[in-house]
């Protein structure tokens, strides 16, 4: 039995907000990333001399000019970086919240760490001067579901919400639940993930993944497909997505990018069973959804998760999957690190520039002919891309994939 | 600790509470907190900054009351003299 | 929607006793498991009281390496998933594993291991450059909660779809939503769907605190939970999870499997009005409902009991009245509403879950849990809340909601199973 869900009619991507370590817009970020320009550098905001990791992918943003003062006492960064994603992501939709039906709007997000930065300064009161210099806003600045609430609360959208986890899978997951609530009457979702937890405590948790690499080289040290591969690096930032019903971008004859035409989520078996893990099953199922085959697909935007065994297992999933060098594959994350539930929006947003400029980014730290893969290296290439297939997986055995198609034009000319 | 709390101090701390808004430039003593957008949980950061910083205690029950800035330098300062 | 859901399993680990019998007991003797924090001197803190389980994982059936690697949470969820499979009477090993999913709802995650973490790493605080050196091989798995749906798919070997839900204090409703939504999409036949918090510790009851949410009735533990009293003065920490075993109908029916109840409806909304505070209407909450209820094909009328998020807040209580008033009109002072949260406590993400499983044993059982310490009603909250005592009383048609940080509103209808197709 395949996976079918209940749309009545497409689901289309209208509108993107980019907040990488490589570019401050969408098309910041497309242009660093086509020209092959890395986003990663030595961890700033604390000295990291002392810890075994030492490079990030940090945006070169400050949220805070971007939002009104009433915001910042109650907002860790994370969910200042959201707020301003999602605002470029309306703006860049051409929609006006306030004109829509506020029950038709709902916000999905994914986030892995929510604002670890604020509690690590309230965590601190609490034990060296006490409970009662805790500040009011801990109690929601810190949990998974602000970036969603705030989100929510600054457009006014009242519709079906949510918040799902899935270390950096989750940022598919978020944007098949909101296409869910889209194929279940929603007319409108803002979707995707960011993430940002880079003060001292969440940084020793970042390393304690045992996934970072610790080479120090800004432009090799992440370099997925690699047999050299040591990891990844750790990125914050992420995309904001707007999702519509074709219906509803066609009666507001908004710009459509492309469409969410298949998702599918899967997990590994248990660690031992000798079975293989459930990444290549995620992207045949989303595939089927999208009623495309394998032939159909120009570029892969692959997980990329930087150590030799699970980028072998990516490989032999899509060798399995498209045949060798079957496919181009390739992974824009290298050059902003793993931003995990900010990651796959953003390699989504990189998959619908894709099918706008007929052009796939390149992997330029990678050498990659140990995986019988064909990894685009060294620069962007020309070729017309139609349908993009997503891959992401997150810690734990989490799988997801997303299938990105190209859709006529809902325009009137 | 400060003898009395002026209203700069308390602009200050409402800032803190709050974050910056044109809306505090103003003449601010005696304007409703609701007209400056101040929310309960904005006047409960309040309350716990003046306690923090002046050493008074405004009971849970009187937080809500507070209509004005007026009337939270009078009730500070009330105490600060009843306690000095 | 063509396709079913039914909770064929269930689950149970709530203050007061470890499972769903004795949670179902507890409910039914109108007992609080409320008491003074025990889990840390509580005496810094404005509130000093909590519903805590006496949980002893060894005992609970986890083994060694996985009482090290996972957080008290994760540990709540992995019990209660062993407890609900084994009562669905399913055989993990006979269903595709592909088609077995997983979804976990949790508010704050593993707080209370990254709090100990936080503590070892900082010298309780001293250095805000933390030592790497101490840190915990699984201190990763507590920074992103998603770990704790990976134990549970581990324990029953789930292969599909499996996240968490972290919608703040909807998480547990919103989690068997999500499962109900994804069996009724045909992404999987049986998903093992709940929550669990385990939100006992000094930052949360902290962060709480400095916002006077919690009760501070510190003389009197065991009625500080006073949900629609007139003398209500905020909710009280709990903790704990439910799990099920949620199926798609015809694959429950296929195994002649026992069905407790059939998810017929879910519906969540945001207020877009405030991350902790509620507008005295209820509009968000009656919105949620009302969809609710419409994809149930239920009228009003036809509602038997109404779970009520009932913390005890001020506010809370008198916005969700204003709902049921909105949504059910004349109904609402009919039927039968109470607040569970009276007996054991505000788990944040777990309880939505635990209040689910509350909703299917009163359809199971023919009786509705009580409010207990309402002793006075609040003259604005004027239903009937089913105070001090449990009440025998046929149950058809259930209807329970939450509402959380955040600005989230949810809302479930569950029906009796054995009343047949609609």
């Amino acid at each position: 039995m395949t996976t079918t869900l209940t749309a009545t009619e497409p689901t289309v991507v209208t509108g993107i907000g980019v907040l990488a370590p490589n570019g401050v817009s969408a098309e910041d970020y497309w242009r660093a990333t086509l020209a092959g320009r890395t986003g990663i550098g030595r961890l700033t905001g604390f000295d990291v001399s002392e810890y075994p990791v030492r490079l990030a992918g940090q945006v070169d943003l400050d949220p805070a000019g971007r939002l009104p003062g009433r915001l910042l006492p109650q907002t860790d960064r994370v969910t200042r970086l959201a707020l301003v994603a999602a605002e470029d992501a309306l703006a860049d939709a051409g929609v006006d919240p306030a004109a829509l039906p506020e029950y038709g709007m709902g916000v999905v997000t994914s986030n892995a760490s929510g604002g670890f930065g604020f509690t690590h300064t309230e965590i601190q009161k609490l034990w060296t001067r006490g409970p009662q210099f805790v500040s009011v806003y801990e109690s929601f600045a810190w949990f998974y579901a602000v970036n969603t609430g705030q989100i929510s609360i600054r457009h006014g959208m009242r519709g079906p919400s949510g918040v799902v986890v899935a270390e950096q899978a989750g940022g598919l997951d978020a944007i098949g639940h909101a296409r869910r609530n889209l194929a279940r009457g929603a007319r409108l979702m803002v979707t995707g993930g960011v993430e940002s937890s880079f003060d001292p405590w969440g940084w020793v948790s970042h390393i304690a993944s045992g996934r970072l690499t610790t080479d120090d080289d800004p432009a090799t040290a992440y370099r997925p497909f690699d047999p050299t591969a040591s990891g990844y690096v750790a990125g914050e930032g992420g995309a904001i997505l707007v999702l519509e019903n074709e219906s509803s971008a066609r009666e507001r004859d908004a710009r459509v990018y492309g469409e969410i035409a298949g998702y599918a989520a899967t997990f590994d078996p248990r660690p031992g069973s000798g079975r293989p893990p459930g990444l290549g099953r995620a992207a045949r199922l989303a595939l089927e959804q999208a009623e495309v085959s394998p032939a159909d697909v120009q570029v892969v935007f692959a997980d990329a998760a930087g150590t030799p065994e699970l980028d072998r297992q990516e490989a032999e999933a899509l060798v399995s999957l498209f045949g060798p060098y079957g496919v181009p594959v390739t992974a824009p994350k290298a050059l902003t690190g793993r931003l995990y539930s900010g990651g796959p929006p953003l390699d989504v947003a990189a998959a619908l520039l894709s099918i706008r400029d007929g052009v796939v980014p390149p992997t330029p730290s990678a050498a990659g002919e140990d995986y019988r893969l064909d990894l685009v290296t060294g620069s962007a290439r020309r070729l017309p891309v139609r349908t993009a297939l997503v891959l992401a997986r997150g810690r734990g055995g989490f799988n997801a994939a997303a299938v990105v198609r190209e859709f006529p034009s809902t325009q009137r000319s | 600790m400060s003898d009395r709390i002026t209203l700069a101090d308390l602009r200050q701390i409402l800032v803190e509470s709050a974050g910056e808004d044109d809306l505090l430039l103003g003449d601010i003593e005696h304007t409703p907190f609701a007209e400056l957008g101040y929310d309960s949980l904005a006047l409960i950061e309040t309350a716990a900054l003046i306690k923090q910083r002046f050493g008074v205690q405004i009971a849970d029950d009187a937080i809500a009351g507070l209509a004005t800035p007026a009337e939270v330098l009078d009730l500070v300062n009330g105490t600060l003299v009843e306690a000095g | 929607m063509s396709r079913r859901v039914v909770i064929t399993g269930i689950g149970v680990l709530a203050p007061g006793g470890a499972g769903a019998k004795s949670f179902w007991e507890l409910l039914m003797s109108g007992r609080t498991a409320t008491r003074r924090i025990s889990f840390f001197d509580p005496a810094p803190f404005r509130s000093q009281i909590a519903a805590e389980c006496d949980f002893d994982p060894a005992e609970a059936g986890l083994s060694r390496r996985e009482i090290r690697r996972m957080d008290r949470a994760a540990q709540f969820a992995v019990v209660s998933a062993r407890e609900c499979a084994a009562d669905s009477g399913i055989v993990f090993d006979d269903v595709d594993p592909a088609r077995i999913g997983v979804t976990v709802g949790s508010a704050v995650g593993a707080t209370t291991s990254l709090e100990r973490e936080y503590l070892v790493l900082s010298d309780t605080g001293r250095n805000w450059l933390v030592d790497n050196d101490y840190a915990s091989p699984h201190l990763f798995d507590y920074f992103v909660p998603s770990a704790m749906s990976a134990e549970v798919a581990w324990a029953v070997g789930a292969e599909g779809p499996v996240s968490v839900v972290s919608s703040g204090c909807t998480s547990g409703i919103d989690s068997v939503g999500y499962a109900y939504q994804v069996l009724q999409d045909g992404s999987a036949d049986v998903m093992v769907a709940g929550a669990s918090d385990a939100p006992i510790s000094p930052i949360a009851v902290s962060c709480f605190d400095a916002i006077k949410a919690t009760s501070p009735r510190n003389d009197d533990p065991e009625h500080a939970s006073r949900p629609f009293d007139r003398t209500r003065d905020g909710f009280v920490l709990g903790e704990g999870a439910a799990m099920f075993v949620l199926e798609e109908y015809e694959h429950a029916k296929a195994r002649g499997a026992h069905m407790y109840a059939e998810i017929t409806g879910y519906a969540t909304r945001a207020n877009a009005y405030h991350m902790t505070g509620l507008k005295p209407d209820g509009r968000e909450m009656a919105e949620a409902i009302r969809h609710a209820l419409a994809e149930s094909r239920l009228d009003p009328s036809e509602v038997d009991y109404v779970n009520a998020h009932g913390s005890g807040t001020k506010q809370n209580d008198r916005h969700e009245t204003a709902a049921f008033k909105t949504t059910l009109g004349r109904h609402a002072y009919e039927v039968p509403v109470s607040s569970i949260k009276s007996m054991i406590g505000h788990s944040l993400g777990a309880i939505g879950s635990i209040e689910v499983a509350a909703c299917a044993l009163a359809i199971e059982n023919g009786a509705v849990p009580p409010t207990a310490n309402l002793h006075e009603k609040d003259p604005e909250c004027d239903l009937d809340y089913v105070p001090l005592q449990a009440r025998e009383h046929r149950v058809r048609s259930v209807l329970t909601v939450g509402s959380g940080f955040g600005g989230f509103q949810s809302a479930m209808v569950l029906r009796d199973p054995r009343e047949g197709d609609r």
